[in-house]
């Protein structure tokens, strides 16, 4: 038996691609994703679950990766910011951030997206008060908020425009 | 000095028995996590003592919901998602999904447990009210056996409970007898989502007429542990509720709790919102009587 203090095997399915790698068990999955994995978008604010920087969705539930232990999601199938484009082409919903001016200086913006999509997967026609609960978890110090709801209300309306 | 996870084990067993064992052989050296949203917390800013951790996240044996006649059972690793989303506790204990919705954000109710929300023992849990309203039992259980305890017994002072140190809370158990009670409750905190309560009141009522026949109250914050107010109730049951009454109940509020000043708030506005929310759920349970 290998030794329980030392580093685990960890198989993950990240934006599609499996990955395996070595860690310790404790070790946050937000530091995996960002150091071993390289996969800078997830940011840290306040590195107690208080903030959603570091929101991303974990077998289609969205969590706080500052607060699991990366064991907790051995095996298990993990979307971050890198997942949402298309290659080069952004999602409906990172457009109309931007073009209603939803990201500024963009540190809480992958969280705000993911927490975005999450709502939009289970919710495709939120309620203004919807939205608000959906991005409560997710603190913003640029852009007041309005233009963050408007832009998840507009990205609702356009997939089911068009 | 943030945590090094060079210093922690975890396990994860995946199973209950297996759990248990470890508990039972290893007493006290072993720390259980759930969905980690308080204990990662200690342990990413260094104060996190307990070295060996062990996994209960998902766990089968405590993850469900079982809806028996007289009773619905909750597994303790029940998220605050699942709560909020099963129909019948939607429907017959309103002010658990209400206090579920209360608890941090969707990204921390999609970790965070009812079990652990319970173990924890924060006086100021935002559904620990709620337990205490339902006459919620525990049953707890270990690699000896299980037991059955009442919750209202399971805190014994500040972060103090009955569990022994091989035990874990498997299930929660709600007797269904409330579905045609008046509920009210109301969270006091800086802003909903995420803030933690300054104070916090759940309740129940019920009227003959405009005679008292069911009354529980039970407030977080401003107590050591979550408080029942069994005299404020004991002196509204079988009494017409008019402006006397709730008067009373207000000044026997706030004689019974022990509210602290601390760094959300002070001992002297506590008791002036607790007061005031029993006198808001009253005036409710009032007005029930006019409505059809």
């Amino acid at each position: 038996m290998s030794d329980p203090r030392g580093p685990r095997e960890i198989s993950l399915t990240v934006n599609g691609q499996g990955k395996t790698l070595r860690a310790y068990p404790m070790e946050r999955l937000l530091d995996v994703l960002r150091q071993h994995l390289k996969l800078t978008g997830s940011k840290e604010g306040c590195g107690e679950g208080e903030c959603g920087a570091c929101a991303v969705i974990v077998d289609g539930a969205l969590v706080n990766s500052c607060l699991v232990p990366v064991l907790q999601v051995q095996n298990s199938t993990i979307v971050t910011i890198e997942g949402m484009a298309q290659s080069s082409r952004l999602s409906p919903l990172q457009k109309s951030f931007l073009d209603c001016g939803g990201a500024q200086c963009g540190i809480c913006t992958p969280g705000m997206i993911l927490a975005a999509h999450h709502l939009l997967s289970r919710v495709p026609r939120p309620s203004p008060e919807e939205i608000r609960e959906a991005l409560a978890g997710n603190l913003c110090r640029c852009t007041g908020y309005a233009q963050i709801c408007e832009g998840v209300a507009n990205a609702a309306n356009r997939e089911v425009l068009g | 000095m943030r945590a090094d996870p060079v210093d922690y084990e975890l396990l994860a067993p995946g199973n209950l028995p297996d759990v248990l064992s470890l508990l039972a052989h290893e007493p006290e050296t072993w720390l259980p996590i759930a969905g980690g949203t308080d204990l990662m917390v200690l342990y990413a800013s260094g104060r996190l003592s307990q070295k060996k951790l062990v996994s209960l996240w998902n766990l089968p044996e405590l993850r469900f919901i079982d809806v028996a006649d007289d009773e619905i059972r909750i597994g303790a690793g029940c998220t605050y998602t699942d709560i909020r989303n099963h129909p019948t506790i939607v429907h017959e204990f309103s002010l658990l999904t209400t206090a579920a919705r209360w608890t941090g954000s969707i990204a921390n109710q999609n970790r965070g447990t009812l079990g652990g929300n319970i173990v924890n023992a924060s006086p100021a849990a935002d559904s620990l009210p709620a337990l205490l309203i339902y006459e919620a039992d525990l049953i707890l259980v270990s690699a000896r056996g299980e037991r059955r305890v009442l919750y209202t017994t399971f805190h014994t002072g500040y972060k103090s409970s009955v569990l022994a140190p091989d035990e874990l809370i498997r299930a929660i158990c709600l007797p269904r007898h409330f579905a045609n009670h008046i509920s009210y409750s109301r969270k006091v905190g800086a802003r909903n989502a995420q803030a933690i309560s300054k104070v916090c009141l759940a309740a129940l009522g019920k009227l003959d007429r405009d005679t008292v026949t069911d009354v529980r109250i039970a407030i977080g914050s401003v107590a050591p542990v979550p408080l029942r107010l069994r005299s404020t109730e004991d002196a509204l049951k079988g009494k017409a509720i008019d402006s006397h009454a709730i008067a009373t109940a207000r000044s026997n509020a706030i004689a019974e709790i022990q509210p602290i000043d601390d760094i959300r708030s002070t001992a002297a506005y506590r008791a002036a919102v607790a007061g005031n929310l029993v006198v808001e759920f009253l005036n409710a349970l009032r007005e029930s009587i006019t409505r059809p």
